[in-house]
């Protein structure tokens, strides 16, 4: 009973807020703005909670499982989604559900815990499910907008058909091994045809994801359609706890099979890279911006994935550390523009320098890091990623991964040029920020600068892998 | 008492940290308290950064750097920083040894110049303040890149001296040209970067090292298991070794401007004249020289091949760029491929060279040439600043005569272009001679491209002086002049079209400093302080075989007087030849003919202007034709989101059985 009180900790923590909120609901029920107090306050706390009583072990016949690294993994998003809670401040206040949208979020945060704390495939579904089908009621959260409805319709049905192929893959390595648990599948794998046909049904289910091309198309309408906390939660959060779990299953349970998974995931790498940059080029819509440079940042996450060692995962989770810092404040000044100003476009942004000098900034920064120039923090989350990659010694994979690079470079500079060097005779008038949101926007400011700079970052990472 | 000098890591690390100061004070306060301080603020800290790599350098090259005859690498300072895994680990050092000490001394006196002469170009521009912070920034980067003591360090560096001259390039950001000059050079020079970084990883993987003393150890001995696995390794038919220094050496050419990569230099003139003349004339982009220099025994003893490659590119840029600058008309694009020609000096001088003793020359002169090319470089930009600033324009047809009007700047900018021009006794003849002495020893046909080049040096230098100085009447200059690329709006509504002589003190004093910098500075015994291997390098004065680039440089600067100096005194002369002398004139004429003929018909139609379309079109259109095909592909693949979910199931579908036909039956 103590062991499943510790080692389920996080999951507990979070289930118990989720029936919080529900009592506070059913009875007389809060203001809005007293609600999102408590709301952050809460997830505040289940952030440092993640800190204290952490063990290691397995439960429920090795179902479930839990390691220093996977709590720490949930403690990055934990720390997602307290971001989350801040930046949106303004949209959640006018929300009329704002309870039932963090039951919802929490939901799916419980179900990517889960995931990343799997240890036997039907567990693993089931996770995935529970992470997928919350985030498809979010996204119609603009009930009266006919785009989110759409968004949502588009989200589960393809993710429906994801499902469905995952589970085919799921019976067809039942079929071949025997076994569904993660610490017997390695002696059983041997690299027979049908489990390298397994081998890809499953991929697809993580590619679908992570927005890994060709699998990625449902990305770009779901991002636009939904309302802007919940593409910052799909793009940062989901995808993180999907590239943990994802990495997770190549290097401990498709070991002996890591020659052919290798070359998957740089094809793969290489097409996702290329195909997100082409497309995040022509896009004018902030969001959609975001969406295809985020398809790309996964591209790159998978390049540090093929390295199979330590260093490649400890690269990874470090870059998707700065990630969360960098992508929330590029969807946290966009949603607060758009709050404001109801404007989404990049041309709207033309000297938005003049008269939200803060904003700017801060846009900026999280450009800078996303597109990987020092001394911001992605530069060294990018490098990270490329150095563990080189290790295989495959050289043409990381040129081509640096000279996406460079491509990336020109659009992320493109929105940085609007904003500061273009003039613009009415540009937007300045915007009040929400107290709230201007903290987590500090936040994730510092963060961009501070976790690229302080080294012990890095290493306690590494320590933990 | 005299003081001796003692080995101390704090006063090092101010060197760069200083300028840092400089720079987070005015850019945070700078707009607030210093609005009209911060120039006298960054000068001030500066100096004392200049004042203590004087002293750093004098102690290292006369007390503690040498044992036993060898100028030893010195590690002061070495804080680690961030330990990736066993043996691999980025630190924040400092490095000692005789380049560092020189660049050392070179980058703070020329920044400390620039900082000066910017009190009177800059004054009245509304943004001084952050201008000052720019310069410092800068400052800071370049000394830390020329410190830095392991290989990522002096990339993280490396990629900062960019992001600061990214700013400065565009420092007048309202102007369209000046915004694209400044995306130009990043764009570039970062494609380049990625060349560089993929070349530290390949060496680094390989040596298992980041820290350059350990680095070229391993890479210099063949028994450690890093060399074997560097050379056994290799791809397309070359060793990795091999790869990895080439694509060191592309990060290098991208921000020393060398040929094919050199297209953004040109362009980045549009920053302020004194920014010109501290990043990209005297400091910056001789960064790429400095690190081949950093890592030449690597090249020199294991990768032979990397260096031929290094001398070439060196010698095509030093000829192509002296080639384009005879036909430029505009002054501060002279100066620039003036640069590009000089660096590929530089560059090809460390191609010729070997490692140590007497065949090390090469890598002398190629530090000397550095060294003395940063002070001429600087005073002709400085001194072109100070014409620009009192004409209003760019363009030679603008100017004429001016020797009257600008008395000091003439004598100076008339140093720096027998300096350049390698007339004796001035700095350039010595640095110069010695990079041609090395080139004749080890590679003859790099030797004849020098010294054609070496003429042509002096034919563009001394066009651009007599056009500036003598030529046209000066009565020219009373009307007001279109300003296309004034220094500062400010200045441009002071001057109200009237001439208004030099520039005050503040403008006047780095030029005389620089002046005396480049005639005396040849004297210096180089090879005494900087050579491959540490030792003393004797290096021997051939009267002999100094007599063919002399000549040629005087022949340059005679055609120079001739088709320039006498333009508009054309008049004169005529009434006084008609006198009597009309059979010589008629001679000089044809004479003059002739050299118009060759000069203007063969070398500018046939060469030059081809070499300058060919720079235009090919290689600019090659690196926009990149921009716009990525641009018509994600236009073609756009029909692919069609926003239709059964569309993107089949799609889904297909790349699965796709890759599982590929890994079943292909790929197995």
């Amino acid at each position: 009973m103590n062991d499943f009180l510790t080692l389920m900790k996080p999951e507990l923590v979070i289930t118990g807020i989720i029936f919080l909120l529900l009592f506070i609901k059913l009875g007389k029920g809060l203001k809005n703005e007293t609600m999102l107090l408590v709301i952050q306050v809460l997830l505040l706390l289940n952030f440092l909670a993640g800190f204290f009583l952490n063990t290691e072990g397995t439960l429920f016949d090795g179902m479930y499982l839990t390691t220093n690294m996977i709590v720490l993994q949930k403690n990055i998003l934990s720390l997602g989604v307290y971001l989350i809670s801040l930046l949106f401040a303004d949209w959640f206040k006018k929300s009329e559900h704002m309870p039932e949208f963090f039951m919802l979020m929490l939901s799916a945060l419980l179900g990517m815990f889960f995931l990343i704390s799997s240890g036997n495939l039907l567990m693993f579904f089931l996770a995935l499910e529970l992470s997928t089908i919350p985030v498809a009621a979010m996204a119609n959260f603009d009930l009266d907008k006919k785009r989110s409805s759409e968004a949502a319709m588009k989200m589960i049905m393809s993710s429906a058909f994801s499902s469905g192929i995952l589970l085919f893959g799921i019976s067809l390595i039942y079929g071949a091994t025997g076994t569904t648990s993660f610490a017997e599948l390695p002696q059983q794998l041997n690299g027979s045809p049908l489990q390298i046909l397994a081998l890809v049904f499953l991929f697809s289910a993580f590619a679908f994801k992570l927005s890994i091309v060709p699998f990625h198309l449902w990305t770009a309408d779901v991002y636009e359609g939904s309302p802007m906390a919940v593409t910052s939660f799909l793009s940062v959060i989901s995808k993180g706890a999907v590239a943990f779990i994802f990495m997770a299953t190549l290097y401990k349970v498709f070991q002996p099979m890591h020659a052919t998974w290798y070359n998957l995931v740089m094809i793969l790498a290489i097409a996702t890279m290329i195909i997100g940059n082409l497309f995040a080029l022509r896009q004018q819509n902030i969001k959609r911006f975001l969406a295809f440079s985020s398809i790309a940042q996964v591209g790159f996450i998978l390049v540090g994935i093929s390295s199979n060692s330590i260093q490649g995962s400890t690269s990874v989770v470090y870059f998707i550390l700065i990630y969360v810092f960098s992508n929330l404040a590029a969807f946290g000044v966009a949603a607060a523009i758009a709050a404001k100003a109801g404007r989404e476009n990049i041309d709207d942004y033309k000297g938005l320098y003049q008269t939200n000098p803060f904003l700017s900034w801060v846009l900026a920064l999280a450009l800078f890091s996303l597109a990987g120039i020092p001394p911001t923090a992605g530069f060294f989350g990018k490098l990270f990623l490329l150095t563990a990659g080189a290790a295989k010694g495959s050289y043409l994979f990381i040129i081509i991964a640096a000279l996406n690079m460079i491509i990336s470079l020109y659009y992320y500079l493109r929105v940085i040029r609007s904003v500061f060097m273009d003039k613009n005779d009415e540009p937007l008038e300045k915007i009040k920020i929400e107290p709230s949101a201007k903290l987590g926007l500090m936040i994730c400011a510092a963060g961009i600068i501070l976790v690229g700079l302080l080294s012990w970052i890095y290493d306690y990472i590494q320590s933990m892998a | 008492m005299r003081v001796r000098p003692m080995l101390n890591a704090t006063y090092i690390a101010l060197i760069p940290l200083l300028p840092l100061a400089g720079f987070l004070m005015l850019g945070i306060f700078g707009r607030k308290y210093f609005k009209n301080t911060s120039g006298i603020i960054g000068t001030t800290l500066l100096l004392v950064s200049t004042v203590l790599a004087l002293y750093t350098a004098y102690g290292y090259f006369f007390e503690y750097g040498k044992v036993e005859g060898i100028y030893q690498k010195l590690v002061p300072l070495k804080y680690t920083w961030l330990q990736f895994s066993e043996g691999v680990s980025i630190d924040m050092g400092i490095i000692l040894d005789p380049i560092s000490a020189m660049m050392l001394v070179v980058v703070t006196f020329i920044s400390l110049m620039v900082h000066i002469y910017s009190l009177g170009y800059m004054k009245g521009d509304e943004r001084f303040p952050v201008y000052y912070a720019f310069l410092g920034l800068f400052t800071f980067s370049m000394l830390g890149l020329v410190v830095s003591s392991n290989i990522f360090q002096i990339y993280i560096f490396w990629e900062l001296v960019g992001v600061s001259s990214f700013l400065l390039i565009g420092y007048y950001y309202d102007k369209p040209s000046a915004v694209a000059a400044c995306k130009k050079a990043f764009i570039v020079t970062r494609f380049a970067d990625v060349g560089f970084l993929i070349g530290i990883l390949i060496l680094s993987f390989h040596s298992g090292t980041l820290d350059f003393n350990t680095l070229i150890a391993t890479l210099t001995s063949p028994e450690t298991a890093g060399y074997k696995s560097a050379a056994a390794a290799s791809f397309i038919g070359v060793s990795a070794l091999t790869w990895g220094l080439a694509l060191v050496f592309i990060g290098g050419a991208g921000k020393s401007a060398m040929f094919p990569l050199h297209i953004w230099l040109p362009d980045a003139m549009e920053g302020p004249t004194p920014v010109s003349a501290l990043i990209h004339a005297a400091t910056m982009v001789v960064a790429g020289v400095f690190l081949v220099a950093r890592l030449f025994p690597v090249f020199a003893i294991s990768s032979p091949n990397a260096l031929t490659m290094v001398g070439y590119v060196g010698a095509i840029s030093a000829l192509i760029a002296a080639l384009i600058a005879c036909t430029q008309t505009d002054i501060k694009r002279v100066l620039a491929y003036s640069t590009m020609s000089q660096i590929g000096y530089m560059m090809f001088a460390l191609g010729v060279s070997k490692y140590g003793g007497e065949d090390g020359l090469g890598y002398t002169a190629s530090m000397f040439h550095l060294f003395t090319h940063a002070m001429f470089k600087a005073l002709l930009f400085l001194g072109a600043g100070a014409v620009i600033h009192y004409i209003h324009s760019n363009e030679m047809k603008d100017m004429g005569g001016l020797r009257k009007y600008l008395p000091i700047t003439h004598i100076t900018f008339l140093i720096a272009c027998l300096a350049i021009a390698g007339v004796p006794p001035f700095a350039g003849f010595f640095s110069k001679e010695e990079i041609l002495l090395a080139a004749y020893q080890n590679n003859p046909s790099i030797y004849w491209i020098a010294l054609i080049t070496s003429g042509l040096t002096a034919f563009y230098m001394f066009r651009l002086y007599f056009n500036i100085f003598w030529n046209k009447e000066a009565h020219v200059h009373k009307k007001v002049l279109p300003n296309p690329n004034a220094p500062a709006p400010s200045l441009l509504e002071r001057a109200g079209g009237e001439a208004k002589g030099e520039g005050g003190f503040a403008m006047m004093m780095p030029l005389i400093l620089l002046a005396v910098g480049a005639a005396v500075a040849g004297f210096i015994p180089f090879g005494h302080f900087v050579s491959s291997d540490g030792k003393r390098l004797e290096t021997a004065f051939h009267l002999q075989f100094s007599i063919a680039p002399v000549a040629l440089g005087l022949a340059g600067i005679f055609i120079a007087m001739w088709m320039y100096k006498t333009e508009n005194d054309k008049p004169d002369k005529f009434a006084a030849s008609l006198s009597g002398l009309y059979k010589a004139a008629y001679h000089k004429f044809y004479i003059d003919e002739i050299y118009l003929f060759i000069t203007q018909k063969i070398i500018f139609n046939l060469i030059g202007r081809p070499a300058a379309w060919i720079d235009k079109n090919v290689v600019d259109g090659l690196v926009n034709a990149t921009g716009n095909g990525t641009k018509d592909i994600s236009e073609i693949i756009k029909g692919v989101q069609s926003g239709k979910v059964q569309q993107y199931a089949i799609y889904f579908l297909v790349g699965i059985i796709g890759l599982a036909l590929l890994f079943i039956y292909w790929w197995t």
